[in-house]
């Protein structure tokens, strides 16, 4: 099985958020909750770049080694889901995420957090593959359909590429070669450097 | 002199053509659209402690600006490695302190024995505040622990669906009870500051190691000796920081982003543990380690031969007041 990452060619990307959009129709995400977002870094200046980011699916996620109730699984591509059977809205995986993913409907008084929710990598969640019951906690399932997520299918400069990592990496470099330069793999370092199996 | 002006205009364009036709490589060159472009490893890089790479974002939510905090790895590393060693040698450490505490110096007895004659320590009010706030704290402790611990100690017990149902239960009582605490907290505050100022009789108190290290030995005391004074300005103070940082990840994002909340949530769980070992102490020496104080906090009414041993000058404030028997049993004598 592949090892599948996000990568944002920020050097591509436009700020059209058509990622942040497809993604919130696609899976239909409650109101105020964002899996995905762009970013714009020294918006304005010369050398400004807009980031696509949402969760990276990291190697020894940080969510789930701090969750209280170990509501998070890796499946076998490498996609980090949850359970929001289990999760008890506590936050502390929104601490320990180095991205900024998991986001909480507001439910209630005091810090009563509703469920949690984030990127699934257009992966569902532990529910049986497409079936009602995964699409209303999760959204749509297209990796089981044979497809790659939303955000970066119909990215519209393939500034952001879904798939394979060895595969997205290569196409990458074989870009910054060609036009020579580049601004990073943005999050690469922080979601799968620190560990060796990568 | 606009006639001169504008010939140095025409004499540079044509120059610049003339180096354009000249040098068309080295016109395309000398033009380097990414030459200022943001870096990332130069940004991860420029990062100092807890800063994090943020940018500007077009939906309303402000946390999402933030990029990368890499400071997440910090906060991960202090729950998993360093928050279970201050735990469990705060709350395991105290344990076997006290274990070990009985075990040498066995439970303390009244000297004299029990006199029959009871005399009123704490009212009705009094007792009701202390049952609150206590009730309160176990509930808050047990939830706390079961945040930081249970996944470790508690989960393989019961799997995974019941853990989470029971956690859900526990994350809505911490939640709510946090409110009585407080509210408790200030009242016991407001009732008990005037008998608990730090004077004279507590460095002697302490000196003599409150009497607890040897039999017969009881240094005087009005109405809270030295310990007891210390219990309640630890209740008070880690009251404080505990409500202060709880009430921060009660209302998220109010004043705080995910950094801030960091630190916070760091606070909350190294006071909780300290405060968690603090109290064990109290329930021990107001239950099992000493014959007599628990009917303080239970009925409310203490034996007189325990009072004038353990409180010998709020028990001659009480008399002279009118306000208590005057026994008859023989006088603990103060060791000085």
């Amino acid at each position: 099985m592949a090892r599948v990452k996000f990568l944002c060619d920020a050097d591509r990307c436009i700020e059209c958020n058509a990622c942040v959009t497809a993604c919130k129709n696609e899976h239909e995400v409650p109101w105020g909750i964002n899996r995905r977002r762009v970013v714009t870094i020294n918006d304005g200046k010369p050398g400004e770049r807009s980031v696509s980011m949402a969760c990276m699916h990291c190697t020894d996620a940080p969510c789930a080694a701090v969750c209280p109730v170990s509501c998070f699984y890796t499946t076998a591509d490498g996609v980090v889901l949850h359970s929001k059977d289990l999760c008890i809205g506590c936050g502390y995986c929104f601490y320990a995420c180095p991205f900024g993913a998991p986001q909480y409907p507001k439910v209630g008084n005091f810090g009563s957090r509703g469920k949690m929710d984030k990127c699934t990598y257009c992966a569902g969640g532990p529910e049986a593959d497409s079936t009602p019951a995964e699409y209303a906690k999760y959204g749509t399932n297209r990796l089981a359909e044979g497809k790659l997520p939303l955000c970066a299918e119909m990215c519209s400069t393939k500034s952001l590429l879904a798939g394979d990592g060895a595969i997205i990496a290569e196409i990458y470099k074989e870009r910054v070669m060609k036009r020579g330069y580049g601004s990073g793999m943005w999050g690469w370092k922080t979601a799968y450097s620190d560990s060796p199996t990568g | 002199m606009p006639s001169s002006l504008s010939n140095l205009r025409a004499l540079t364009a044509a120059m610049v053509l003339l180096f354009v036709f000249a040098h068309p490589a080295a016109a395309q060159l000398s033009f380097k659209p990414t030459a200022e472009a943001v870096q990332e490893d130069k940004l991860l890089n420029a990062l100092k402690e807890g800063d994090k790479i943020s940018g500007r974002i077009s939906i309303p939510d402000v946390n999402a600006a933030n990029l990368i905090q890499p400071a997440g790895r910090d906060w991960r590393d202090f729950h998993r490695s360093k928050l279970p060693i201050i735990g469990g040698v705060a709350i395991i450490g105290m344990f076997a302190l006290l274990a070990i505490f009985l075990m040498v110096r066995g439970r303390i007895r009244v000297d004299h024995g029990f006199s029959g004659t009871k005399i009123l320590r704490f009212a009705s009010f009094e007792r009701f505040t202390h049952w609150l706030t206590a009730s309160c704290f176990i509930i808050l402790a047990l939830s706390g622990l079961n945040i930081s611990f249970g996944r470790k100690l508690i989960l393989p017990l019961f799997g995974a669906d019941a853990f989470s149902a029971m956690s859900t239960y526990a994350k809505y009582a911490h939640d709510f009870l946090a409110f009585p605490f407080m509210f408790g907290l200030v009242v016991m505050f407001l009732i008990w500051i005037k008998d608990n100022i730090p004077g004279k009789l507590d460095v002697l108190w302490i000196k003599q190691g409150g009497g607890i290290l040897a039999n017969g030995m009881h240094p005087p005391a009005k109405r809270f000796n030295a310990g007891q004074k210390g219990i309640f300005w630890m209740v008070i103070v880690g009251g404080v920081l505990m409500s202060v940082s709880g009430w921060f990840l009660l209302f998220p994002y109010i004043p705080a982003n995910v950094t801030t909340m960091q630190l916070l949530t760091v606070i909350h769980a190294v006071i909780a543990m300290l405060f968690i070992a603090g109290i064990m102490a109290h329930i021990y020496i107001g239950t099992v380690g000493m014959e007599g104080a628990f009917d303080a906090m239970g009925t409310g009414e203490v034996d007189l031969n325990w009072a004038k041993e353990h409180h010998s000058l709020w028990v001659e404030e009480e008399q002279a007041k009118g306000q208590a028997p005057s026994g008859t049993t023989p006088r603990a004598v103060p060791a000085e």
